[in-house]
């Protein structure tokens, strides 16, 4: 689950992380308000939408549909106004308030899709000595948290890890003692900080860390955090995401959530219970089992086509849940066959046969449907299948499901 | 003895009156498994099904009965506490069977079992079986025949898939190990491997791999340097876009790491047999053993 800009500022710092001002912005007059309020000569105008990239990101209505494909292949110059935009005037915020809000703004990392914008976050102008990267995640080599800064801040942390290796450090910290003053300065001196620059850091790193304890996030990043000419330290961007595993216990979080962002399907999906991810291909895919749903997508390309979605339907599916999952796959105008793959285990093979009968009857049926049951009373299931006088295609294998629903988009 | 569990092993079920726990305590009952005690603080001195004794603590059950094994069924807020009973009860073996636990916990749990003696295999998983012996976990036990081939996967149904292709092709196997679907996990491919090859019932090994994180590659360079049997591999996640968590908590292409390519790059480099098609593990299996 992603946070936006603004409201990863508002958690950070209350772990006594240093931001910049800046509050939210749902309209033009709004943001207009803010920054008289925020007062000063310089703002900043940010779109709050949850892929990274904004700045170099363009907005769908108002540049051409090749200027958008250069954006998209992360072209270094493009011309037109971004999703950050600088402000030396009230009439610049207003502009730039006008430009983002109800646009779709388009970056390497929304797709060709785009994003709508709802959301702006109006902030002061930075003054800027130096911009450095922080990071705090979870190592899954040693199942410990990481705290990772580089000294190249505003660029991709990939990119750093693979042209200067060097310039990244990290301290491991243990979850019994929590992060240690000894390692915020061990980071704080390998980035060549002195005087106040280096309290600050040490502080920052700090409020990182308990950030993301508290929140239960699964990443924190700051890129850039910058320091100042007076030295202070300030998170000039936040980046967070929070452990779906939590949100139990993190309800405010969970509240603050932007559903907004997500595939309308997706969201219909999580409502049914079922771990739904919508894809581009022709052939829909309900399977039981990340790992076989994974396996099921991997299978239709193998066999010449593409997956509509990666669907589990989770271990425990009812005939509620088989029909929510026919619903979202049928509604996808790409799909020309649905392809079942079920391995009975605890759920039963007549179960799911039961279900999609009634799916069908309930939905209707316009596509070709395979269907291929294993496992656990598969022979009761087939039967059932074959008693429906449904056009239903059965298959005994992944490889013979695969080949009957590639075929079939293609009679 | 096929590795971790056979019929010497005994068996705890911690949180064996919830649902899913007494429905699987039945069904692993009903395998053979020597189920010995369930763990409800609370319900000690009342027993399940009228058969199993239940017990407040696990350091009570353990010591009552003589387990030395324990499988988890507890909710996901605690469920970490419950894996940290287990170990300071000093049990061999626990396997987390709980979906949903969140990742700061289970970074607590791995920092308590430090230099402890407990294997824990989960959390996140179907759990291990050993055909025809012991059965601790939720696959299907009839899927199942008794040989000489070991599985280890992150997945679930993917490893029933195995199973399934296998016993199909008369293939039996010796133990088959659902490692688990989350970021941290007590038992590895690694692990698994460096096990099935010290194990003389073991012959072969499929290991069935997913997108997200570098385990898969270790388990590969292990492999490389170490495996003396030959090892069938297969990656799921081929299609997966990146930057999107395909329903298990580790399975998200990252930053450009962890990718489905990268990890069969490396079991070709490692010499494992790989399969490119789901369908054909088991066949492949039966071939490179002659069968």
């Amino acid at each position: 689950m992603k946070l936006h800009e603004y409201q990863a500022k508002e958690l950070l710092s209350r772990h006594g992380v240093t931001v910049p001002p800046g509050s939210a912005a749902f309209s033009v007059e709004e943001a207009v308000a803010k920054a008289q309020e925020l007062g000063g000569d310089f703002w900043v105008v940010k779109a709050q939408v949850h892929a990274g990239g904004r700045g170099k990101g363009r907005f769908k209505e108002m540049v051409s549909d090749e200027v958008i494909a250069d954006v998209l292949a992360g072209a270094a110059d493009v011309p037109g106004k971004g999703g950050v935009q600088l402000c030396r005037s009230i009439d610049d915020v207003r502009a730039a308030a006008q430009c983002m809000l109800g646009n779709t703004l388009v970056t390497k990392q929304t797709g060709a899709g785009g994003v709508e914008v709802k959301t702006i976050y109006v902030t002061t102008g930075a003054d800027i000595a130096r911009e450095i990267y922080a990071a705090v995640l979870l190592d899954r080599q040693t199942s410990q948290i990481v705290l990772m800064v580089s000294s190249e801040g505003g660029t991709e942390i990939e990119e750093v890890a693979e042209e200067n290796p060097g310039a990244i450090h990290k301290v491991w910290i243990d979850p019994g003692t929590g992060i240690g003053d000894w390692q915020c300065r061990q980071l704080a001196f390998a980035l060549g900080m002195k005087g106040a620059a280096f309290k600050g850091a040490c502080k920052m790193f700090k409020g990182l860390y308990q950030t993301y304890l508290a929140a239960d996030a699964s990443m924190v990043e700051i890129n850039p955090l910058i320091v100042s000419s007076d030295g202070e330290v300030v998170a000039l961007d936040a980046k967070i995401a929070i452990d779906d595993n939590a949100t139990f216990r993190q309800r405010e979080l969970a509240e603050w959530h932007d559903e907004g962002e997500l595939d309308p399907a997706e969201v219909e999906a999580a409502k049914a219970g079922l771990s739904f991810i919508k894809l581009d291909g022709n052939i829909g895919c309900m399977v039981n089992g990340a790992g076989l749903a994974m396996a099921t997508m991997d299978i239709i390309k193998l066999y010449g086509s593409e997956p509509a979605n990666f669907l589990d339907v989770g271990g425990g599916a009812n005939v509620d849940q088989v029909i929510a999952a026919f619903k979202i796959i049928s509604k996808d105008e790409n799909v020309q066959a649905i392809m079942v793959n079920i391995f009975g285990g605890i759920m039963k093979c007549d179960v799911i046969a039961q279900g999609v009968i009634a799916a069908v009857k309930e939905v209707g049926l316009d596509l070709p449907l395979v269907v291929r049951l294993a496992g656990t009373n598969v022979a009761k299931g087939k039967q059932l299948l074959e008693e429906s006088g449904l056009p239903i295609l059965t298959a005994d294998t992944m490889a013979e499901a695969a080949e009957k629903a590639v075929a079939a988009t293609r009679a | 003895m096929a590795i971790l569990v056979d019929k010497n092993t005994r068996l705890i079920c911690q949180g064996i009156t919830g649902g899913a726990g007494t429905f699987h305590s039945n069904q692993m009952l009903a395998y053979g498994t020597e189920l010995v005690a369930g763990c409800v603080p609370g319900k000690g001195g009342q027993r399940f099904e009228d058969k199993v004794p239940i017990f407040d603590t696990v350091a009570e059950a353990r010591t009552q009965t003589g387990a030395n094994a324990s499988v988890i069924f507890v909710p996901p807020p605690f469920a970490a506490d419950a894996i940290c009973e287990a170990v300071d009860a000093g049990i061999e073996l626990v396997v987390v069977i709980t979906e949903g636990i969140p990742a700061n916990d289970m970074v607590r749990v791995w920092a308590y079992m430090r230099g402890k003696s407990t294997r824990m295999i989960g959390p996140n998983c179907p759990g291990i079986i050993t055909p025809g012996q012991c059965k601790i976990g939720i696959m299907p036990g009839h899927i199942h025949t008794p040989g000489r081939v070991g599985v280890v996967s992150r997945s679930g149904t993917l490893t029933y898939e195995a199973v399934g292709q296998l016993s199909a092709t008369g293939v039996g196997q010796s133990t088959c190990i659902g490692i688990g679907g989350d970021p941290i996990i007590g038992t590895n491919h690694t692990d698994a491997l460096r096990l099935f090859n010290e194990d003389d019932e073991t012959d072969a090994v499929i290991m069935i791999g997913e997108i997200g994180g570098s385990a898969e590659e270790e388990a590969c360079a292990w492999a490389k340097d170490h495996m003396s049997k030959p090892v069938i591999g297969f990656i799921a996640g081929a299609t997966a876009p990146p930057g999107r968590r395909m329903g298990h908590a580790g399975a998200i292409i990252s930053g450009g790491q962890g990718t489905a390519e990268a990890k069969f790059q490396a079991m070709e480099d490692a010499g494992i047999h790989v399969v490119r098609s789901p369908s054909d593990m088991g066949k492949r299996t039966a071939q490179i053993l002659g069968r």
